[in-house]
């Protein structure tokens, strides 16, 4: 097992063991600020290589997927679930939207096994975040659009921290190139790893937390958290084929589809859809579906993209 | 040294809430007020604070009575219920009262 899942579990435990052990939220702050940006920068390096039609195809195909996906979702949790409209919706727009810590271990997957992918992947990632918050917020108001204050809840997305790093790292990558990012190199892309692990200990402890919420969510959604992902990775290695990406590449669509946001999605459907539980949305996208992602998901992802070639 | 009464009001919530407080208190006439990080557990449960949807805040405004009392109607009646939201009163003394 990668060292960064076995961070990850340290975590976990020490949270159920009520261990005092806690990350200071500055330094939480910091990791994140770093992983986006390294995440963009490692993207954008590459990104001016590749034809801008290409990606432009790959691009629109991801901002469709992103829309649609949590129409199934929404269905699933309605009509199996019988929950309430706002709160399907909720857990319909975290399901469509994009876990970038997910995606992160899934590269340094990839990595690990020397399997290539294309190295502008992160841009998806960006274009993943905002359609499916935009569809939940929808699939809440139905009828009642009016009362959405949508300056508030775009802006808060689109200027997030999520984006405003990733799409800059990717412009900054795109714009210096490799020889420009070397001399900042030793920081962002050697010491990676490194961050990534003492990050996943951190999420260890917030996943921990949250299965005292998932009591209360009941069975449907432990088994929603982990069915769902499973069938949305079929859907995003679909996608990645249609639109000629590699078996890497594959796999982290796969990956960037089975996850599920846990920070832009909470903080805009928060304010979108007040009424909707975030105990739920959040118990089940962080207690479930991302140590399920981190753990058995990514390696499966990566064996449906090599089993799926046409 | 002269003082004059004014009323303290303080708003314990979830950190979501912050700009659109903000808005509300500048608007309903409060001329300013002090944000800081907390964190804690309630009836809601507890937030520890240590990631983004996790985050609490508690807002802090000195103002005119009746400012702060139209304030925290508006904030039960707009806020109260979805979301958690703590509020109280206390009568403070200040200095410069043009300030409040």
């Amino acid at each position: 097992m990668d060292p960064v899942v076995l961070f990850f579990l340290l975590g976990v435990f020490a949270k159920l063991a009520k261990s005092d052990l806690r990350l200071p939220e500055a330094l939480y702050e910091t990791l994140s600020i770093f992983l986006l940006l390294a995440i963009g920068l490692k993207g954008g390096v590459e990104l001016a290589k590749v034809p801008f039609a290409d990606v432009a195809v790959q691009a629109s195909a991801v901002v469709v997927m992103g829309f649609l996906l949590p129409l199934p979702a929404f269905a699933i949790l309605r009509g199996l679930g019988r929950l309430p409209r706002p709160d399907a919706a909720s857990i319909a727009a975290h399901y469509g939207s994009v876990s970038v810590v997910t995606f992160a271990v899934a590269t340094a997957y990839l990595a690990k096994n020397n399997i290539e992918f294309e190295a502008h992947m992160p841009l998806f990632v960006a274009l993943l975040e905002t359609p499916a918050i935009v569809t939940g917020i929808l699939l809440a108001r139905l009828g009642t659009l009016q009362a959405v204050r949508w300056g508030a809840v775009l802006h808060e997305v689109m200027f997030g921290k999520t984006l405003v790093l990733l799409l800059g790292g990717l412009a900054i990558g795109a714009a210096v190139g490799p020889e420009g990012i070397a001399p900042i190199k030793p920081l962002f892309i050697d010491l990676f790893k490194g961050v990534l692990a003492l990050f996943l200990l951190e999420m260890g402890l917030v996943a921990g937390g949250r299965i005292g919420d998932l009591r209360r969510a009941g069975v449907f959604l432990a088994v929603f958290g982990v069915v769902v992902p499973l069938c949305f990775a079929c859907v995003g290695a679909l996608v990645a084929r249609a639109v000629g990406l590699s078996d890497g590449g594959t796999a982290l669509l796969a990956t960037m589809a089975a996850s599920a946001s846990y920070i832009a999605a909470p903080t805009a459907m928060r304010i979108a859809v007040p009424e909707a539980n975030p105990a739920l949305s959040i118990g089940v996208a962080l207690g479930i579906t991302f140590p399920f992602n981190i753990t058995l998901g990514i390696p499966l992802y990566l064996r449906l993209a090599e089993s799926l070639r046409f | 040294m002269q003082t004059h009464s004014r009323k303290l009001l303080v708003m314990i919530c979830e950190a979501a809430l912050e700009k659109l407080l903000a808005e509300d208190a500048r608007r309903l006439g409060a001329a300013g007020y002090t944000v800081v990080d907390v964190r804690g557990s309630g009836r809601g449960g507890t937030r520890e604070g240590s990631w983004e949807a996790d985050r609490s805040i508690e807002m802090k405004v000195i103002c005119e009575a009746g400012v702060a009392e139209r304030l925290a109607a508006h904030v039960l009646e707009t806020y109260g219920p979805h979301y958690s939201v703590t509020l109280y009163f206390a009568d403070v003394s200040v200095v410069r009262p043009e300030k409040f």
